[in-house]
Order: C-alpha cells, then sequence, then structure tokens
C-alpha cells in the first residue's frame, strides 16, 4: 500500500501550473507524452484508412493485372517524380521547423513550416494539372470513362484548370488584401500570417506554371505516340485502334480515335459475323477501374494534404506569436509527424500507381 | 492517521461539484469536464435507445399476425433498417464506453480529466451530428431500407437516404475514434503514481481493449463508407457488379469493422461486470490477470473472424474453413470470463441488490449469447442457420442480453456516484425481473422459429411461426417496460433520491475516494492507492456513514485486516 | 387501411393444426401479396423439445437424416447438449452461490479463499477446448459435403430477380418453382439480375447466396417426396418477405414432367448455345482446332494455361471470358487478345446457353428429359399441357 502522508494529503487547490500546461496535466513532460501518444495513435488510424484503398487496389490488380500493368501509361511519371521531391524536400524541412522550436527559435521555424506549405500547396498546384489534363482527355471514374486522346496546345488552359482554381484564386486576393487591412491597422503578427497565407497560395499557382511547363516540354513526345502506334502502350493501343480488321489478327490500325460512346447494344444476336464490330468501349471502361482507384486514393491523399495545410498554418500563426519554447513545441511535433505520415503515403501511391509494369 | 476536519472535507457531500459549480446551459455545452460530457452522453444514448427501442416494438407488434399488420413492406424495411442502424451506431457502440467509461475512467485512475478534454466534447458533438444525419435519412422523407449493413448493390440502387445515413455513420465512426484514442493515452500517460497496470480495475482492461479496437477497425468502415458514397454517386466500380465491381468485397470490407465492432459492444460490459460482481461479493476478483488478458485476446482475435458473416456467400471454402477455425478460438477467452466470475461468486459475500440482479442476469444472458454462438461458428449448422431468426436472436442475447444489461447494471452501481443520491432498489430489483423475464420472453422463441427455418428481415411469414411471434412480441412489450421503468427509477433518484455517501458499496477502486457527487477537479485530496479488489481496505466511518481507507479513518474504531493480502 | 388484420380469428397462442394452416393457406391462394406456401408442419410444440424434431422442419436431404453421423440435424443436437450441460452448471453453480454465500442482515463477511489458481484456469480454458475441436472437425466435414457437388449432378439454372425465381432445367423448360427429383444429386447453378438474393430450403438445411456478377452454386440430394418452402434470405428490397416459393421433390423424372406447369421452351439451352455460337464465336473459335481463338472442343472443366497462371474452365472463367476477354488471356493468344468484349450484347440467359453450349460444343448431349418432337411421349406431355391450360 501506498505510505500516505495524511496530514499533507489534501490537493493545493491551486497549482502554480505553468500557462501552457493544461490543467488537467501534472507536468510538461506528461503532457508532451500524452500528445505524442496521441497523435502516434492518430496516425494509426490514418493508415488504416487509407489501408481500405490499398486492400481495394490489391485485389483489382489480382483480379485485372492486364489493366494495372498497362494503365500507367497515361499517368505522367515526371510529374509525379516532381511531386514526390516537392514533398521531401517539406518533409525536411518540416524536420527543421520542429528542430527549430525544440530550440524556442520561433522566427526560424516559422520561416520552415512557411516553405513547408508553400510545398504542399506546390504539390497541390501539380496535382490540378495532372487531374485537369486527365479530364480533358475524358479520363473519369469507371462509368464516366471515354477516354477520347487528342493532343493540346503547350500551355493550353483546361476549363478543368480554371474551375479547379477558382477558389485558390479567391483564397488568394482574399488574404493579401487581409495582410494590407492588418497591415493598415497594425496588427503585426496577423499582417504576416496572411501574408503568409498568401504566399502560400501563391505556390499553388507556381506549381501549376511548373506543370503546365512540364506539360509542354513532353507534349511533343506524347504526339509521336499517338502517330505511331506501334510505338504506344498496349492499352493506348486497344483503346484507339480500329479493329475492322481483327479477323488477320493484326492490329496495325492507324492512330484515327473515336470515342463511342454508344454502347448498347443489348441483343447479341443482332451482330452478325462480319458486322463490322462498333469498338468495344469495355476494355476502355475497365481501365476506369483503375482511374477510380487513382482519383479515390490521390484525391483522399489531396485531402490529407490540404487539412496538413490547415494545421500548418496553425503552427505558422503560433510561430509568429511566439508561442514555442524549449520546454513547450509538441504541437509542431505533433503536426510534424502528420505531415511525415502524409509524404510516406506519396511515397507509397507514386510508385503503387506511376511507376508499376 | 487524518483528522476528522479533513475525512469530513474530501468525504462528506459537498456543497459544490462538478454539477452545479457552474450553471448555465453554456456551461454545459462547452464543458470539457469528462464526468459532464459522460452524462450528456448518457442522456443522449438513451434516447436513442428509446427512438430505436420503439422501432423495436412497432416491428414486434406489426409481426405479430403472420401476414403483417399495419405496416407497408417499404415501412417495415426502413424501420428495421432505422432500429439496427441506431441501435448499433448510435447506441450500443458509445453506450458503455462513452456515457459510463467517460465518467469513471478519469477517476478510476486518480485523473482530473482525460488527456483531451476539447477532443472528448469534439466525440459528443460527432456523435449529435452522426446521429442526427441517421435521423436526418428519416425527416429527408426517403428513409432507409438498406438494413444496418449497407449492403450493396442494394445500397447502391435503392432510393432510400443512403448517402445521408452513411456519412452519419462516418461520423459516429470519428467519435468512436476520438473516444478509445483519448482512453488508450489516458490510461497510458495518467495513472495515478504507483497504479501499475495490474493494478487497473479490470473495466479499464476491458475499455483499454475497446480502445484498441476502436482505433484499429473504425477507419476501415470510414473509408469503406466513402467509397459507398462514392459509388453511389459516381460509380466508381469497385463494388458494383454492373461496373465490374465486387458485392462481396464490400461485405469483407464491411465486416472487417463490423465483427470487431460486436466486440466494441461487448468488451466494456464484461468489464462492468467483472467490477460489479467482486463489490457485490466483497470478494478479490478470482484470477485478474486471466479476465485481463483475455480481454486483449478477445480484441485481437476480434480482427481474424469477420468471414464468418460470409460462409454462405460463396468465397472459397478454404477462407471458410479459417475463419470457422479462429472463431471457434473466440470462445475460449469469452468461457473464461465466465468462470472466473463464478468462482468470484464462491465463498463471496453476495448482496443481491439491483446492480447485481443485472449482473447475475447477464451472466445467465450472455452465457445463451455465447453458447449459441457455437452453433453459428460450426460451418454446416451455420448454413442452415445464417439469416434466420436463430442469428437475430443470438446476437440480442448478446447485445441485449449483454451490453444494456451491463449497461443498466452499471448505472445502477455508479449512479450513486454520479449524482450523490441512492435509487429505490427494490424497484430497481423488480426492473430488472421485468427485464430478464420480457427479455428471454421475446428471444428464445426466436431460436426455435430460426432453427425451424424462418428467414429474418421478413415483413410477413409462413403462418405456422406465429404462436412464436406472438409470444415474443409479448415479450418486447414486457422488455419495454422494463427498460423504461428501470431509467423511470434512476431519474427520480436523481432528484429525489436519499441522499448517500462517497462509498456506499464498499468498493475499493479510486472513484470511490471522491465525495458524491464529485468535486469538479474529482479529487480534492491525493487518492489512496490501494489494490482495486482489496475490500478490506476500506473501513467503514459511522459519523460519514460511508466507507473510506482505512489510513484515513479514526484509528480508535478501525478493525484490524481480515486476511493478509496476497494476489 | 390495414389496421386490423383480417385473421383475427386465429387466436393468440393457440397452436394450429395442420388443417387449420391448410385453410389459412388456401384462403391466402387468392391474395396475391402472400404467395402460397408449403406446409410441412404446424406450430406442434407438443414433440419432445429435446429432440432434433422440435428444432427443425421436416428433413428431406442427405445432409439433415438423423442419426448420420455428418448430418447438420446430428451436429446441431450435439451442440444443443453441450449448451445445455454447460449452461445447466453456470446457472446451477450461479444459483447455489447466491443463495448459500449471500449477505445476512448486511454483514459483510466472506470467507477466506484463494483468487486465483492457475492450474484451474488452465484447465477451463483448455479443457472445453476439445469440444469445440469436435464441433469444428464436424462442421467442416458437413460442411465440404455441402459444398462440393458429385460428378452426375443434374444442373438447374437459376435466375433470381426482385422478387421472383426462375428455375430453367436442362431440357430448357422453366418454371417459378423448383421441381426436383428424389434421389437425384442437383446442381442449382445460381444467378441473379440484380441484388443478393440467398436461395434457402430449410428442410434440405442448405442456403447458398445468389451474387450479382458471378455464378454460385447450390448442391443438394433431395431425399424425400413433398413440397417444402424455399424463400430468399438475403435482404433484397421491398417484398422480400415475398420472395417465397415451393420446391417440390418428385418420384421420378416422368412424373416431374408430367405433374408440372411448365414454360416450355422451344429449343434446349444447348440448341440454342449453339446458334449464338455461330452467330458470335465461330469467326474465331473452331469447335476442335485452334483459329484466332482457342478451339472449343475439351475445354469444359479442364485447366487451361493463361498468360499467366492456370484457371480451371467453368461458368466463372467462360463468363468472364466473354465479357472481359482481356482478363484472362490464354497462352499463346496475349498479351492482348484480340477478342472484343460482350459486354451488354448478352443477357445473362444468354450466356447460360453458350455455357451449356460450351460444355459440350462437338455433339448434342443426349437428354432424356426432353423427349424428339413428334414422339408419342412428347405428345403425352402435350396433352398434360392442354389439361393445364
Amino acid at each position: 500500500m501506498a505510505v500516505v502522508d495524511t496530514d499533507n494529503i489534501l490537493e493545493e487547490e491551486h497549482h502554480h501550473h505553468e500557462p501552457f500546461i493544461a490543467h488537467h496535466f501534472d507536468d510538461a513532460e506528461q503532457q508532451f507524452d500524452s500528445g505524442k501518444l496521441g497523435i502516434w495513435l492518430f496516425l494509426v488510424t490514418e493508415i488504416l484508412f487509407f489501408s481500405g484503398l490499398f486492400v481495394a487496389y490489391t485485389l483489382y490488380r489480382i483480379h485485372h493485372p492486364e489493366i494495372f500493368e498497362q494503365a500507367h501509361h497515361f499517368l505522367d511519371k515526371r510529374l509525379g517524380a516532381l511531386n514526390t521531391i516537392v514533398l521531401l524536400f517539406s518533409s525536411l524541412t518540416m524536420a527543421l521547423g520542429v528542430h527549430a522550436a525544440q530550440n524556442g527559435d520561433n522566427k526560424k521555424c516559422g520561416l520552415y513550416v512557411l516553405i513547408t506549405m508553400v510545398c504542399a500547396a506546390m504539390f497541390l498546384g501539380v496535382k490540378a494539372i495532372e487531374y485537369s489534363h486527365k479530364w480533358d482527355l475524358g479520363i473519369f471514374v469507371r462509368s464516366e470513362f471515354s477516354y477520347h486522346p487528342h493532343t493540346a496546345e503547350p500551355f493550353h488552359v483546361s476549363p478543368y484548370l480554371i474551375k479547379l482554381s477558382v477558389i485558390p484564386v479567391l483564397l488568394l486576393v482574399g488574404f493579401i488584401a487581409a495582410s494590407f487591412f492588418a497591415r493598415a491597422s497594425s496588427k503585426v503578427a496577423l499582417s504576416k500570417f496572411m501574408g503568409g497565407l498568401a504566399i502560400t497560395v501563391g505556390g499553388y499557382f507556381v506549381g501549376v506554371l511548373i506543370g503546365m511547363t512540364f506539360m509542354a516540354l513532353t507534349a511533343e513526345n506524347e504526339h509521336a505516340q499517338l502517330e505511331s502506334p506501334s510505338q504506344a502502350p498496349l492499352v493506348l493501343r486497344a483503346l484507339t485502334l480500329d479493329d475492322d480488321k481483327h479477323d488477320d489478327g493484326h492490329a496495325d490500325a492507324d492512330g484515327d480515335a473515336h470515342a463511342d460512346g454508344d454502347h448498347s447494344h443489348a441483343d447479341g444476336e443482332d451482330h452478325a459475323h462480319g458486322d463490322s464490330h462498333a469498338k468495344s468501349p469495355d476494355l476502355g471502361r475497365d481501365v476506369g477501374i483503375f482511374f477510380s482507384i487513382y482519383y479515390c486514393m490521390t484525391g483522399l491523399h489531396a485531402i490529407h494534404i490540404i487539412a496538413g495545410i490547415v494545421a500548418l498554418a496553425w503552427i505558422y500563426w503560433r510561430c509568429l506569436v511566439v508561442h514555442w519554447r524549449p520546454d513547450y513545441f509538441g504541437p509542431v511535433d505533433y503536426v510534424g509527424l502528420y505531415w511525415h505520415l502524409v509524404d510516406l503515403i506519396w511515397i507509397y501511391l507514386f510508385p503503387l500507381l506511376y511507376l508499376i509494369d | 492517521m487524518a483528522s476528522a476536519e479533513i475525512r469530513n472535507k474530501i468525504f462528506d457531500t459537498p456543497e459544490t461539484n462538478y454539477l452545479n459549480h457552474t450553471r448555465g446551459w453554456k456551461s454545459w455545452a462547452f464543458t470539457l469536464d469528462h464526468k459532464r460530457i459522460g452524462v450528456m452522453y448518457l442522456i443522449g444514448v438513451t434516447i436513442a435507445l428509446f427512438l430505436a427501442g420503439a422501432f423495436a416494438l412497432v416491428l414486434r407488434w406489426h409481426l405479430f399476425w403472420f401476414e403483417g399488420g399495419f405496416l407497408s413492406n417499404e415501412m417495415y424495411n426502413q424501420m428495421f433498417t432505422l432500429h439496427g442502424a441506431i441501435m448499433v451506431f448510435s447506441f450500443i457502440i458509445p453506450s458503455v464506453p462513452a456515457a459510463l467509461g467517460n465518467f469513471v475512467l478519469p477517476m478510476m485512475i486518480g485523473a482530473k480529466d482525460v488527456a483531451f478534454p476539447r477532443m472528448n466534447l469534439m466525440s459528443f458533438y460527432l456523435w449529435i451530428a452522426g446521429t442526427c444525419c441517421l435521423a436526418a435519412a428519416i425527416l429527408s422523407g426517403y428513409g432507409l431500407d438498406t438494413g444496418w449493413t449497407f449492403y450493396t448493390p442494394y445500397s447502391i440502387e435503392t432510393s432510400t437516404g443512403v448517402i445521408f445515413a452513411t456519412f452519419g455513420a462516418f461520423i459516429l465512426g470519428f467519435s468512436s475514434i476520438f473516444t478509445g484514442l483519448n482512453f488508450l493515452v489516458t490510461v497510458n500517460t495518467m495513472r495515478a503514481p504507483g497504479q501499475s497496470w495490474f493494478k487497473l480495475p479490470l473495466f479499464l482492461w476491458s475499455l483499454y481493449a475497446t480502445s484498441i479496437i476502436q482505433i484499429l477497425a473504425t477507419p476501415v468502415l470510414g473509408i469503406t463508407l466513402l467509397m459507398l458514397i462514392a459509388e453511389r454517386t459516381m460509380h466508381i466500380g469497385i463494388f458494383d457488379p454492373k461496373y465490374g465491381g465486387d458485392p462481396v468485397l464490400f461485405q469483407h470490407f464491411f465486416w472487417f469493422y463490423s465483427h470487431p465492432a460486436v466486440y466494441i459492444m461487448i468488451l466494456p460490459a464484461m468489464g462492468v461486470i467483472s467490477e460489479l460482481i467482486s463489490v457485490y461479493s466483497q470478494k478479490r476478483i478470482f484470477g485478474y490477470s486471466f479476465i485481463a488478458f483475455s480481454s486483449v485476446a478477445i480484441a485481437l482475435l476480434g480482427f481474424l473472424v469477420w468471414g464468418h458473416h460470409m460462409f454462405t456467400s460463396g468465397q472459397s471454402p478454404m477462407v471458410t474453413l479459417i475463419f470457422s477455425a479462429i472463431t471457434f478460438t473466440v470462445a475460449i477467452p469469452s468461457a473464461v470470463k465466465v468462470f472466473n466470475w463464478l468462482a468470484t461468486l464462491y465463498k463471496g459475500s453476495i448482496l443481491l441488490n439491483t446492480p447485481m440482479c443485472y449482473a447475475l442476469s447477464f451472466i445467465f444472458l450472455f452465457g445463451i449469447g455465447g453458447l449459441t454462438g457455437l452453433f453459428l461458428g460450426a460451418l454446416s449448422t451455420d448454413i442452415h442457420l445464417h439469416d434466420t431468426y436463430f442469428v437475430v436472436a443470438h446476437f440480442h442475447f448478446v447485445m441485449v442480453g449483454g451490453t444494456l444489461t451491463a449497461l443498466l447494471g452499471g448505472l445502477f452501481h455508479w449512479w450513486p456516484k454520479m449524482f450523490g443520491r441512492m435509487y429505490n432498489d427494490m424497484l430497481g430489483r423488480i426492473s430488472c425481473f421485468l427485464v430478464f423475464a420480457g427479455f428471454n420472453l421475446t428471444f428464445f422463441p426466436q431460436f426455435v422459429m430460426g432453427s425451424r427455418g424462418m428467414p429474418r428481415r421478413y415483413a410477413s411469414y409462413d403462418p405456422e411461426f406465429q404462436i412464436f411471434h406472438q409470444w415474443s412480441t409479448f415479450g418486447a412489450s414486457i422488455l419495454g417496460f422494463g427498460i423504461l421503468m428501470s431509467f423511470g427509477v434512476l431519474l427520480y433518484a436523481a432528484f429525489y433520491g436519499k441522499r448517500c455517501g462517497a462509498n456506499p458499496f464498499k468498493a475499493a477502486s479510486l472513484e470511490w475516494q471522491s465525495s458524491s457527487p464529485p468535486d469538479f477537479h474529482n479529487f480534492i485530496h491525493k487518492p489512496i492507492l490501494h489494490d482495486p479488489y482489496d475490500f478490506d481496505s476500506q473501513v467503514y466511518d459511522k459519523d460519514l456513514d460511508t466507507y473510506i481507507p482505512r489510513e484515513l479513518a479514526d484509528p480508535k474504531t478501525v478493525p484490524p485486516r481480515r486476511e493478509p493480502v496476497h494476489h | 387501411m390495414n389496421w386490423l388484420p383480417s385473421n383475427l380469428f386465429v387466436p393468440l397462442f393457440a397452436q394450429q393444426s395442420t388443417e387449420d394452416i391448410a385453410k389459412i393457406v388456401s384462403e391466402m391462394n387468392n391474395d396475391t401479396t402472400t404467395p402460397m406456401s408449403a406446409v410441412e408442419r404446424p406450430a406442434d410444440l407438443s414433440s419432445n423439445w429435446l429432440s432434433s424434431e422440435f428444432h427443425f422442419p421436416e428433413a428431406a436431404s442427405t445432409f439433415a437424416v438423423t442419426g448420420d453421423y455428418y448430418s447438420i440435424d446430428w451436429l446441431y443436437m450435439f451442440v444443443f447438449w453441450v449448451c445445455v450441460v454447460f449452461f445447466a452448471g453456470i446457472v446451477a453453480a450461479m444459483v447455489y452461490f447466491c443463495v448459500k454465500y449471500r449477505r445476512k442482515d448486511g454483514v459483510i463477511d466472506p470467507q477466506p479463499s484463494t483468487s486465483h489458481n492457475t492450474a484451474l484456469e488452465i484447465g477451463w480454458s483448455v479443457g472445453p477446448s476439445f469440444l469445440l475441436i469436435i464441433i469444428f472437425v464436424v462442421g467442416a466435414q458437413g460442411f465440404f459435403d455441402m459444398r462440393i457437388p458429385r460428378d452426375d449432378c443434374e444442373e438447374i439454372q437459376v435466375t433470381a430477380s426482385r422478387w421472383n425465381w426462375k428455375f430453367t432445367y436442362p431440357d430448357g423448360d422453366s418454371s417459378a418453382e423448383l421441381h426436383l427429383v428424389n434421389k437425384q444429386p442437383t446442381k442449382l447453378v445460381m444467378q441473379s439480375t440484380d441484388v443478393l438474393h440467398s436461395l434457402y430450403i430449410p428442410a434440405f438445411r442448405q442456403k447458398v447466396d445468389v451474387v450479382p456478377g458471378r455464378y454460385t452454386y447450390f448442391y443438394v440430394v433431395p431425399n424425400k417426396e413433398g413440397e417444402y418452402r424455399l424463400s430468399c434470405t438475403e435482404y433484397c428490397g421491398d417484398k422480400h418477405s415475398q420472395m417465397r416459393t415451393l420446391c417440390k421433390v418428385h418420384a421420378t423424372p416422368a412424373a416431374r414432367k408430367a405433374s408440372t406447369q411448365w414454360i416450355e421452351a422451344e429449343y434446349t439451352p444447348w440448341e440454342n448455345g449453339e446458334r449464338l455460337y455461330k452467330i458470335n464465336c465461330s469467326g474465331c473459335h473452331n469447335i476442335n482446332k485452334a483459329g484466332t481463338g482457342p478451339a472449343f472442343a475439351g475445354l469444359w472443366g479442364k485447366t487451361e494455361n493463361l498468360m499467366k497462371g492456370t484457371v480451371k474452365v467453368d461458368e466463372n472463367y467462360i463468363r468472364n471470358s466473354i465479357l472481359y476477354p482481356q482478363q484472362d488471356v490464354v497462352a499463346g493468344y496475349g498479351p492482348i487478345s484480340k477478342m472484343n468484349s460482350f459486354k451488354g450484347k448478352f443477357t445473362p440467359e444468354q450466356l447460360n446457353y453458350l455455357i451449356a453450349f460450351l460444355k459440350s460444343p462437338a455433339e448434342k448431349p443426349q437428354d432424356n428429359d426432353k423427349p424428339a418432337e413428334g414422339t408419342g411421349e412428347g405428345e403425352k406431355n402435350a396433352e398434360a399441357n392442354t389439361e393445364v391450360h
């Protein structure tokens, strides 16, 4: 049994708590440990959240290996690699930010966190280019999939990209205005904060520009692929070739692509042999399953990036008002762990979706 | 030894407590106090219970006549769906952990609060939001008719409010994750100095095991429901056979969560029973470590048996075989618990008051629920019994006979602590008898009609089953009345009951060392740590009319220790 | 308004006799909302509740035979007795302790006793697990009996759709009830046109889900003539509870043929399949010789080498190859198959015809059930039909 000092048993009414320690914790260490365990557990739930999609990915890859082997040709490896580098770099700056917070250097920490946010936004910018390009080509989820290849002019601005960019534009304008307004009313920290957010949103547009440049550089290449189908990946061929001549078994088709939306041949008996078969859309539609999974995974990941930016903004704000001290930097650490996990998930997504062969 | 002043200060009914130290609705709506959140959760889940219970009674009276009574098929389908969905997601899963657990968990480890109080409050508001989404399925006029399992492709095709409901379940999942995460961290980092893992009350072990399941399984449900929503809105072709998807994959995903969820529902109940049996026998719990580790074993094994919901779905026979084998292994830790509870009764000093009556009913009902699981785990008999009323009866024996009974028992046990007032024990025992008798009358006939081939989810049925349904309907009415009565007894006690002391039951776990009702900070003193099952550590104090730790008692009146403390 | 059920005359808690129920059922036959159901027996509660007759409907398949070591009924009763013994023990101990050790006059006086005993704990953990192993093994054996059909099965195609069953027999006729022949091993090849269903015949103790997008199999050997209930047990929407029909077990194929209201087929599935083959497949697939695609003769049941791995040629493989030709390309024909998908071009029924054809593409199977046109038996059959109409 615990030895009890019964004369001294009453809790002193008012602990002399440090202001950053919540009332229910005994000391800073307990608070930090709790937060750390909490964030690790949270990361476990995040991993399991994604695991459902990874399982779906695995199963459909087992069921339709031919699709998964080919479908990655629709994805731009270079943009994927670029994004990987951006995220890896952001992980580095995040780690540096945590280190700075540990030393109580709020200024440095703020700078690193800001860079991390800009990288995150750049990632989203490149992603927006990727998405809008695919949507231009009719690469949607399974039920909407209608691939119709065409090559766009370099720096062509897709209508989908414009739609995606509406919110960033509004945010950019809003943050810049808020920053000036705050400066006018001499709220320095707020002004800096809004400025930082504006720079972050700017990162999105940098990402868009870089993505466009990449697309322009590779456009020629893509064009060439479509011109000579024998060079094109098999799925592209299967999707684009006209199979009038399937009897002799040679798939030397031209690059003439036609999107065939009409596939409502209900009655098999109507199809006498030798009919000029309408191009079967079904292989294409099964490629759609790959993209269903692709959009689910990358979309969910993008949502996590956005959530990460929000969390980082909170950290950034607390840097500006000088909250971190060597004995209190937990939240920076926790958000950092979260950010590393988001990166890590991308590190898995990139090879699984872009590099499989 | 402490002076009488200090004793009075610590144990006497205080003027300000967590209920009245601040006033106004805002002080409740924005409270971060785990006790208030627990009480609000309790009110919430009780409303959910009455709502879903009312649905159940309507269903039962509809089935009183073999051709169906007064509901259209559509109404019937919506009603059993909402009965199931609200009971599972809004009531049973949060009932014991979020209501009772929230209240007692921090106090059992001598802490002031859970580790993340804001997240705790967030969890409660997510619960409200999720439940409202489920309810919105009714109010929107679309209803919900998929069954609580949302099986594809029916859930993709039906015109009812599946998106609302699945989104509600998704949100409720996060509410559950937050509670589990909070509990895990709290138990890990905030135990009282000197309180080792093996000095935790068994209720905490079971809550800990439950939290592990909540954290590991619930996210999978989350992503599954999101994919279902995507399937319904965009037809992504993962679950929809029309687009090359696999409907059985949905079942695998769904049960990967929902089978462990069964243990989310029953494990905390088992923890409550471990407390009640030992306190009201005044005897150290038998086989502490076996009970503790069996909770963890059940939690872990629970992840490996989800396939036993799909024995008839045409999955590969080999997979089926493995799932059946693992299913049987879950029987062992469950049986271990029951045997240990019985051994605890042996040579105890058994007080048959209301909570103990509920605990004994639990052993009876859970015994039947668990044993009938053997019929369903065995492959060939499951083929015959799957999706019949036998299954319905089996899981109601576990969920209602188990969890609801334990919740009521736990409420009667901790009610004096929560509100500082004692209930009428005789009325409590009568309500317990009504619940027990009504419950058996409701669900025993369902076993027989199930094995005779009555499929579940039928709005009308063959006339030969009518007599069973009639018995069942009468039983359900008695059960409903019994539950109402127990809540009535409790509610009356909360306002008009006799004042009671800090520890009227001579329990030894830490929460009983606070005043009743507790102070806002839980303890105004450093609680004195004993083994939670060392009941001899508490001695009666005449002035306070309650039990207090012997270290603080008046040395002149402290009786000698009854037996040597051994472990 | 249906507030007052019309059948209030059925007394509460009364045990209905066979006659009562037969009367109710015959009255219900005019009521289209409730399907006519077989009556195996009334809610007879007088039989011994410790026997399997109390717990089960009439037994009519080899899986159910009482006394058979593997039978479901035997295992059920075995588990039942295990449960009874354990439960009686638990409750007896509980009640005995509660009476013997109850607190008297509020005096808390527990007697000293140990609080753990490792040998005892291990004993009651390990001891019952032997029983669990027995239950598991017997259950698994029974399960494999129920899942692995014999080779000499009659195959009946089942199409489940909301909220109907359609059973198509080898000779191409179909019916809304299931008609089986006593002692004839039968395999139902089941598919769903919409959502999940599940075919359940309590008297056979057999149940298999019907899953859209694939074939599932229901195997049974009926061993008793009679009429039994057949129901859908996987929730499928509004009229789920009305997706009930009958399963009749006849003495001989001839008796089945004569006594059933058939939906007549003009051609057998094989003939329809051959016609579809000629129209759609013969350009690339020859019967005997490999063409643009593999030959069909000898294909059924063999293990085919694919570009990756192997597969057994069965209903699901054929279906997949027709609907998703790129999925399992046969070795030597890849990597991209030249075949187009026929998804959306064949109805599920036509797929069945093709499968029937592919089972024996070289020659028409001899079918005793379906008499050749113009024979005496056929005329008799036609007579039977005119009587019915």
